[in-house]
């Protein structure tokens, strides 16, 4: 694993545009790595402002639902910015500031990303601009208006998919262009090296607090490791310490939208296949030759045909598994939080707590499983009302309450139910395909 | 060197730029997609350029972005596009090359993905390949398997690039060394940007290959001013567009203007500037 790449994965497959940059890019952040000052800015700056370290929960009413093993929570929900994402911002917008960058541009798909980067242009007085699917400004509008708020400007893009791969070629256009004063502030373990590698070094205090404090409380380490996986790159923060632990299963959870047998969904290393998209070798969501197909998630940040190479790397290894849990299972799991936890998920994040429920049930109660609870749901509210067609006291049905299902008989204020849509989705899509999952 | 190298040296010792033509397969429709590439040879085009289509063409501007769009949406794939390559070659005097992404050349004919795009490319009768997103670094496979076909094969520089990286483009290229005149995506410009020139001039310290400007070139004025420095001229969103406005008739008129534009500045400073 050198030169930026993860057995065959990762490599840079960009215009030569770029390829100083990169370079800088890379020299930068070995020469901030070396550098103890940058080291005790960055953890101040964690822990004062960003209210590291997050905590770990034991979710009792949770585990009890499940009956079975122990489920933890690592509560990146409760960082500020409301998800794990501010790790990486806080690492890579230093870093611009060191190298004389005045502007910071990003993609984003959730949201969360923007406003991590929105959050620190604004802590560094640095200039600010996101690109957000047209169809993810819509299914995420609360997190627009508080990148906005924080003095960035937001573009919403309207080609192709218009959800987070075109936002993340728009950022790469706006970067190839503004290259000589413009810091790329990329928002997953994605795109050409040295960017999965420098994500990963600033996510990666996420394992390690968690090994560290379960180790403290328990005096042992987890069986099972579990996160969602979009780009990865809160999986690959959770999972990262424990690779050298073989005891700890490493498990990702990708998005399976309305299963894996439509191709309605986002679920890469899954059921993609090899291929080259935004700079890395990895697998993709794509057709026999290469050009890569419109993905589907209920979650706009797990909504992509892309996933990080070291993942793909882990995959192939069998050093993680993979699996998908679908849109159903998610708002599944989204409940669960809710109404047993009292903790409002974001929906990216609820992907992997139905899968951890069923793990916990195969274990049983000697086992310890922690979920990486990647971001809060209060973006998510809308949409998800939406979705199951909630009714509010004083309302009449939410806005563009789908109309392809038929309308339920609920009181003014029922809990949202994962029935609503459950009869055009299929609900044993959890499937595991990588080779991990039988070399246990 | 090879059949697109030889094709810039030819127009230059006939006292010109060479003029390089750019327009994606397949828009707005297949065949007239041949028919107005078959008119830029016509009008004085010395190469051409055809792109095929890719998802996410992420070095495109709006202009190309749309054209590809259009070709997708129609359906046509790679397959079509070579097809398309093999009655274009069969039509017209002049070399062709292919330019698209990476991931494209990867999957055609997995799985030995980038020689079955090779030797395809080459059984059409395609002369070279330009790899927007295939940097020097990661070229050595596509290079042994391009070069084992018969494809010139063409890398891009831009006024980021080190000395070195300009040495080691210049070192691998056998097409021409293709300096992007601004730094972006491809799109009509109104002006043309000053970081052309020194870029040509660097390149000219270590290489004597031949070296073609593109990007952001966009009309017969700019074609003139970059053919007093450069060894070719390349056009591309320009020639989309008329594409789209007026078929076939437009790119003719288009080209007609830049390749004069390519003579005029080529010739302004023939006889005075023996290093070229």
């Amino acid at each position: 694993m050198h030169d930026g790449h993860y057995g065959r994965f990762g490599g840079r497959f960009v215009p030569e545009v770029l390829t100083t940059t990169l370079d800088e890019l890379e020299a930068a952040f070995s020469k901030a790595q070396a550098d103890e000052t940058f080291a005790a800015e960055m953890d101040a700056l964690r822990r004062d402002y960003g209210g590291r370290p997050t905590r770990l929960y034991q979710a009792e009413r949770l585990t009890a639902h499940a009956g079975g093993a122990r489920i933890f929570l690592k509560r990146e929900d409760l960082a500020h910015t409301g998800s794990h994402k501010l790790c990486n911002v806080l690492g890579q917008g230093l870093l611009a500031q060191r190298m004389g960058k005045r502007r910071l541009i990003a993609e984003t798909g959730a949201g969360q990303h923007g406003v991590a980067t929105a959050t620190i242009a604004a802590l560094l007085g640095m200039e600010c601009r996101v690109y957000m699917g047209e169809e993810d400004c819509r299914r995420q509008r609360l997190n627009v208006v508080r990148m906005q708020l924080m003095g960035a400007e937001v573009i919403p893009v309207t080609a192709g998919t218009r959800t987070l791969k075109d936002a993340i070629n728009e950022t790469m256009r706006d970067w190839v262009t503004n290259v000589e004063t413009t810091h790329y502030l990329l928002g997953s373990v994605v795109g050409p090296h040295p960017f999965p590698m420098i994500v990963r070094e600033f996510v990666k205090v996420i394992g390690e607090e968690v090994r560290a404090e379960l180790l403290e409380r328990e005096g042992r380490l987890p069986d099972a490791v579990m996160a969602c996986v979009g780009g990865g790159s809160n999986a690959m923060g959770v999972f990262h310490r424990f690779i050298g632990d073989e005891t700890v299963r490493l498990i990702g959870v990708e998005a399976g939208g309305h299963g894996l047998d439509t191709d309605q969904h986002s679920a890469t290393l899954v059921a993609g296949t090899e291929g080259i998209l935004h700079g890395a070798r990895s697998y993709v969501l794509q057709d026999d030759y290469g050009q890569v197909h419109p993905t589907h998630s209920i979650s706009a940040g797990l909504d992509y045909p892309g996933v990080g190479p070291e993942h793909a790397w882990l995959r192939d290894t069998g050093r993680a598994e993979y699996r998908a849990a679908t849109d159903t299972q998610a708002l599944e799991g989204f409940r669960l939080l809710c109404e047993l936890e009292g903790i409002i998920p974001a929906l990216e994040s609820a992907h992997a707590i139905v899968p951890a429920v069923e793990l916990a049930r195969e274990l049983g109660r000697d086992g310890i499983i922690v979920v990486n609870l990647s971001g809060r749901g209060d973006k998510d509210v809308d949409e998800v009302a939406r979705v199951l067609e909630m009714v509010t006291p004083g309302d009449g049905p939410s806005p563009g309450g789908a109309s392809d299902v038929a309308a339920p008989d609920r009181s003014p204020t029922h809990p949202p139910s994962s029935s609503a849509r459950s009869s055009d989705v299929p609900q044993q899509a959890t499937t595991i395909s990588s080779s991990g999952g039988e070399e246990r | 060197m090879s059949a697109v190298s030889d094709a810039v040296r030819k127009a230059n010792a006939d006292g010109r730029a060479a003029l390089v033509v750019y327009l994606p397969a397949g828009f707005p429709d297949m065949d007239t997609s041949r028919a107005c590439l078959e008119a830029a040879a016509e009008a004085g085009a010395d190469l051409l350029e055809v792109g095929f289509p890719y998802s996410d063409p992420l070095m495109d501007g709006p202009i190309i972005q749309h054209a590809n769009q259009i070709a997708m949406e129609a359906g046509y794939t790679p397959r079509d596009d070579f097809a398309m390559c093999e009655r274009l070659n069969a039509n017209i005097g002049v070399p062709s090359l292919v330019m698209t992404y990476y991931n494209i050349c990867w999957h055609y004919g997995a799985p030995d993905g980038l020689r079955g795009f090779a030797t395809t490319a080459a059984d059409v009768g395609l002369a070279g390949a330009i790899v927007p997103d295939l940097p020097v670094a990661e070229s050595s496979a596509w290079l042994d398997i391009a070069e084992g076909a018969g494809l010139a094969c063409v890398f891009l520089v831009a006024s980021t690039s080190t000395d070195e990286h300009l040495a080691d483009a210049a070192r691998v290229t056998t097409g021409f060394v293709y300096a992007t005149s601004t730094l972006g995506v491809t799109g009509t410009r109104a002006s043309l940007s000053q970081r052309a020139e020194p870029l040509v001039g660097r390149l000219r310290g270590v290489t004597d290959k031949p070296v073609c400007v593109g990007i952001g070139v966009s009309t017969a004025e700019h074609a003139e001013a970059v053919a007093r420095y450069a060894d070719g001229v390349i056009v591309g969103s320009a020639v989309v567009r008329a594409a789209a406005d007026g078929g076939p008739a437009a790119v003719a008129r288009l080209v007609e203007g830049l390749a004069a534009g390519c003579r005029r500045g080529y010739g302004a400073v023939a006889n005075s500037d023996s290093a070229r």
